[in-house]
């Protein structure tokens, strides 16, 4: 974990000042405004890492992963896949990247097909990318639900049938069909209760470890960061507020938004309860957001040069950080 | 004597051969002024058992109890206009969802100058003023023009504030909050929290805190009941809980929790899912799910054993080595 602008070595997946703003329209004959969904966004991910991405709703972490599966074009800044640059790439090369990229979604009651049964559900990416015949595609999809935990005769049933533990490995075993190196996985176990989290949190924990394959898990949950995650990327209003690997993030956090979340996260154990450092109010507008630092209304540290210049992100105790303040808090 | 005494309450779903028992045989009391978290995973009955003690199961709902005392007189055999009185006023209830539970047509002032018309009445510049005032009791900013302010107009915390705002407009004594923090994000959840025990510490409301987040009841509740599949599998006091479980449910849940596995390669988990309608076990509910389960728990049911600590339904309570 290094390097936030320069480009060396090859990562599977390099990320530089990526930036997604959309226009909206704030009504009838009033110029359109923009909002700056994600904004200079850097970060590079490894085969077989987990890289997490937290904040609140709103921070552009939904954004970031739309940028990265390619269902959107980013606005500006590079996106490395594999070495290829997407921006620049052709037709023919998106179309081989994007079987390398698939994704989880976070509510599996909503992402699987109600119409379809799970065999054609799982065999459907295999259609599309690859040139197997039918038996093949069937074979490869049992062979994948033995490998999450779906017993044979699961294979003509329909979504309905399932619970919500077992539809969210329906969907892992959809993102893994067609041996991606990626994975994004936006917050696949929020809509889970505890037992059932742990459950399939350990299954991607193993089926990664089998694989290699690396995965960007987004998720507002910090202790399930905590378990799952190698580095932490902490997001706020479209911007990278703290990058480092998770001791250092869960350790030594220096960016006040960072410790806010820490501290308001509950905890069971009152020995790892934070003292409370509270975040006052709430997220603001992206459509109005206030200048110099976007965290300087809500933070108990706030000096005058918050309110002015936006802190850029720099190495403070070994990992990265954007905040005025950092040595000093 | 408790505030709340609920005995032997069961809601039952569908047909009378076959109910879908949604809360099974409930006890539960509720002292004046105290903090008693309710948790549990979706489906074990904690909503439900909220929205009966409102009277808020409809048809084809059906709701049975022994009895259901709020302030030594029994809701069940109360005249329905008195019980309507007495809901909103007495005890009140926060909902999950702010985004649905506020009414789109009506502005925040509305809201709550309706509820207070309805139960303590006065003039229109009263109500208008002590409107404003909840408003400031539950830290909105700017109250005075968010008096006027539409519900979609509002964030998810904002919404939550005015809708705890509604729920204490007539000094409650009960307050029930069904999963009042869950569609919020931690900070703001932090900051709901504080203010919910804020409120019932400064007007001595008992509160009845209903979540799935282990994590939430440890750090408000005094008292906590764990509930699984519509029964009561455990209760007693937080840091006994917390601290040594008795029940192996108890005890699976928070090792199941990633706060208790740092340093493990692998979460603990429990095996298999809560039971639905039709595959209810016969003896312990748990028993397909425990891994200390013997025969006697595949064939009898076990009932709630009262100990020093609180009570525990589990023929081989977890004992501390």
């Amino acid at each position: 974990m290094n390097d936030h602008s320069t480009n060396h070595t090859h990562f599977l997946l390099q990320v530089d000042s990526l930036a997604k703003h959309y226009p909206v329209s704030t009504g009838f004959m009033k110029p359109k405004a923009l909002v700056r969904a994600l904004d200079g966004v850097s970060f590079h991910l490894d085969a077989g890492k987990t890289l997490a991405v937290v904040g609140e709703s709103g921070c552009g972490k939904t954004t970031l992963a739309r940028q990265i599966t390619m269902i959107e074009t980013p606005t500006a800044g590079h996106l490395r896949l594999d070495g290829i640059d997407i921006a620049t790439a052709t037709v023919a090369e998106r179309k081989q990247l994007r079987p390398q990229v698939q994704m989880v979604f976070q509510n599996p009651y909503a992402s699987l097909n109600p119409r379809k049964r799970v065999g054609s559900i799982l065999e459907e990416p295999l259609k599309i990318h690859t040139t197997l015949t039918a038996a093949e595609r069937g074979d490869k999809a049992r062979a994948m639900m033995a490998r999450v935990g779906l017993r044979p005769e699961h294979y003509g049933r329909y979504p309905h049938m399932f619970s919500g533990g077992q539809r969210q490995r329906i969907a892992i075993a959809r993102a893994l069909m067609t041996n991606p190196k990626l994975v994004v996985a936006d917050e696949p176990v929020s809509a889970l209760d505890v037992s059932i989290q742990a459950q399939v949190l350990n299954l991607l924990m193993d089926l990664q470890q089998e694989t290699r394959v690396a995965c960007l898990f987004i998720s507002h949950n910090l202790a399930v960061v905590e378990h799952i995650a190698d580095e932490v990327l902490v997001m706020y209003l479209g911007r990278v507020v703290e990058h480092g690997t998770k001791r250092q993030i869960f350790d030594h956090a220096r960016h006040p938004y960072t410790r806010a979340l820490l501290s308001a996260t509950p905890r069971v154990d009152p020995e790892q309860r934070q003292v409370r450092f509270m975040a006052k109010g709430e997220l603001p507008s992206p459509l109005d957001p206030p200048p110099g630092c976007a965290f300087h209304r809500r933070c108990p540290h706030a000096i005058a040069a918050c309110a002015t210049d936006v802190p850029e992100l720099r190495l403070v105790d070994s990992h990265w950080t954007a905040c005025h303040r950092a040595e000093e808090i | 004597m408790a505030l709340l005494d609920i005995k032997n309450l069961s809601v039952h779903f569908g047909a009378d051969e076959r109910p879908m028992r949604a809360v099974d045989g409930l006890d539960l009391s509720i002292e004046a002024g105290e903090v008693v978290g309710i948790v549990g995973e979706s489906g074990s009955g904690k909503s439900v058992t909220s929205l009966a003690l409102m009277g808020l199961i409809d048809a084809p709902g059906r709701v049975f109890a022994d009895s259901l005392t709020f302030d030594g007189r029994d809701l069940l055999k109360m005249p329905a206009r008195e019980r309507r009185a007495m809901l909103g006023r007495d005890i009140a209830m926060i909902f999950q969802d702010p985004g649905t539970t506020l009414n789109p047509c009506y502005t925040v002032g509305d809201h709550l100058v309706e509820t207070l018309a309805v139960h303590e009445g006065g003039s229109r510049r009263a109500l208008r003023a002590r409107a404003l005032e909840l408003l400031q009791q539950v830290e909105i900013p700017d109250p005075q023009s968010r008096l006027a302010a539409y519900p979609h107009q509002l964030s998810g915390g904002m919404s939550q504030r005015v809708m705890i705002a509604l729920a204490i407009a007539c000094n409650p004594r009960l307050l029930i909050a069904d999963e009042p923090t869950t569609a919020l994000d931690v900070t703001v959840q932090a900051q709901v929290l504080d203010l919910l025990l804020r409120l019932q510490r400064e007007r001595g409301m008992a509160l009845m805190l209903i979540t799935h987040d282990l994590g939430v009841v440890a750090q408000t509740a005094q008292r906590v009941v764990v509930m699984y599949a519509g029964q009561v599998m455990e209760t007693g006091s937080v840091p006994a809980i917390f601290k040594e479980p008795q029940h192996p449910y108890t005890a699976a849940l928070m090792s199941a929790l990633p706060e208790n596995n740092a340093g493990r390669e692998r979460l603990q988990t429990i095996p298999g899912v809560v039971p639905g309608a039709f595959d209810r076990p016969v003896g312990c509910l748990l028993a397909p799910r425990c891994t200390f389960a013997n025969a006697r728990c595949q064939s009898e049911h076990p009932a709630l054993e009262h100990t020093p600590a609180g009570a525990v339904r589990c023929f081989y309570p977890l004992v501390k080595s």
